[in-house]
């Protein structure tokens, strides 16, 4: 408790927690000269999948291979690549798998079909049920008459 | 009766879907490489243990040869090893090692105590070449036909029983000397 009091640890204290919560970010510390060109790096880095912790990006997966695939995107950046070109670079050697958005091809087209047909079917179902219940409203009315006369 | 009809159908195709999706989830056993039917990317590395020679892919054009990714660092590669010393000693296709990312002192000793079933091994400090095959883990083996063109992608330790079924049926097929 007398601890807790001492202004220096009160300061101190949030700062260790700040900067232990860094450490944990600092996988890729990349930087590069022009600040759009790191923009467009990081953007792609956190688009790309790492190969061998499948659910991580290249950003922020300390791998070997991460860290060389992110040398690749400096490079190309630098070298003045389009990022088409630089996600084009990576599919030809990965296969489509290396993107999380997953182009919009015929092998993929269902996955991007399926959420849109799911929704549809489902408001095709909700508005079939209040028809039907609206008719049923129609037809027999006397109960609801009924109700609001009890209010 | 009729109302079951479309909740079921709905049901079964939803099933079926997320089947097919359990089936072909990316696994790292089942992960068929972008480069098939493809022509291999063209290489050319320092020899491990030569550091004055240049190992060419484009040498070995005109032939069958098999590439096998390693590192002393992987442990799968130590399980495979047996496998590829046997290979190597059918002598039926050149066995190229790509030492993917590994210090050429620890790539000499493994070899000078295990065996060295590679007829080359090149070096991949950096590890461009292992990127431009679309090598996501060691131990990673590729066929790459007499086009030059990559047949076959194997990741993880090689087996007799994958030799036989995926590389050697690949070979044309030998007659008798």
């Amino acid at each position: 408790m007398k601890l807790a009091r001492n202004w220096r640890v009160r300061l101190v204290a949030p700062l260790v927690v700040v900067a232990l919560s860094m450490a944990v970010h600092a996988v890729d510390i990349t930087v590069l000269p022009d600040p759009v060109l790191q923009e467009r790096y990081d953007a792609l880095t956190q688009e790309l999948r790492c190969m061998q912790c499948m659910n991580n990006s290249i950003a922020d997966s300390p791998v070997g291979l991460a860290s060389d695939l992110r040398r690749d995107v400096k490079e190309q950046l630098i070298a003045g690549k389009t990022d088409d070109e630089i996600r084009a670079y990576m599919v030809n050697r990965y296969g489509n798998v290396i993107l999380f958005t997953p182009p919009m091809d015929s092998s993929a087209a269902w996955v991007w079909l399926l959420p849109l047909v799911a929704v549809i079917g489902g408001l095709f179902v909700g508005i079939r049920i209040v028809r039907r219940r609206s008719k049923l409203v129609d037809t027999d009315d006397s109960a609801v008459e009924a109700e609001d006369t009890n209010r | 009766m009729n109302r079951f009809i479309v909740p079921v159908v709905v049901f079964l195709v939803v099933a079926g879907v997320l089947y097919i999706g359990v089936r072909h989830s990316p696994d790292k056993s089942t992960m068929v490489s972008a480069l098939l039917g493809k022509p291999a990317p063209a290489f050319e590395l320092p020899v491990l243990g030569a550091a004055d020679r240049q190992f060419r892919s484009a040498d070995l054009a005109g032939q069958p040869w098999v590439m096998n990714v390693w590192g002393t660092w992987c442990a799968e590669c130590r399980v495979e090893h047996e496998a590829l010393l046997a290979i190597a000693r059918e002598n039926r296709v050149p066995l190229v090692g790509l030492n993917w990312k590994d210090d050429d002192e620890s790539a000499l000793q493994w070899l000078a105590q295990l065996g060295n079933p590679y007829s080359v091994t090149a070096v991949d400090k950096e590890g461009r070449t292992a990127i431009d095959f679309g090598v996501y883990g060691a131990p990673e083996t590729f066929f790459i036909d007499a086009a030059g063109l990559v047949q076959y992608r194997h990741v993880g330790a090689m087996t007799k029983e994958v030799w036989e079924r995926e590389f050697l049926s690949r070979l044309p097929q030998r007659g008798l000397p």
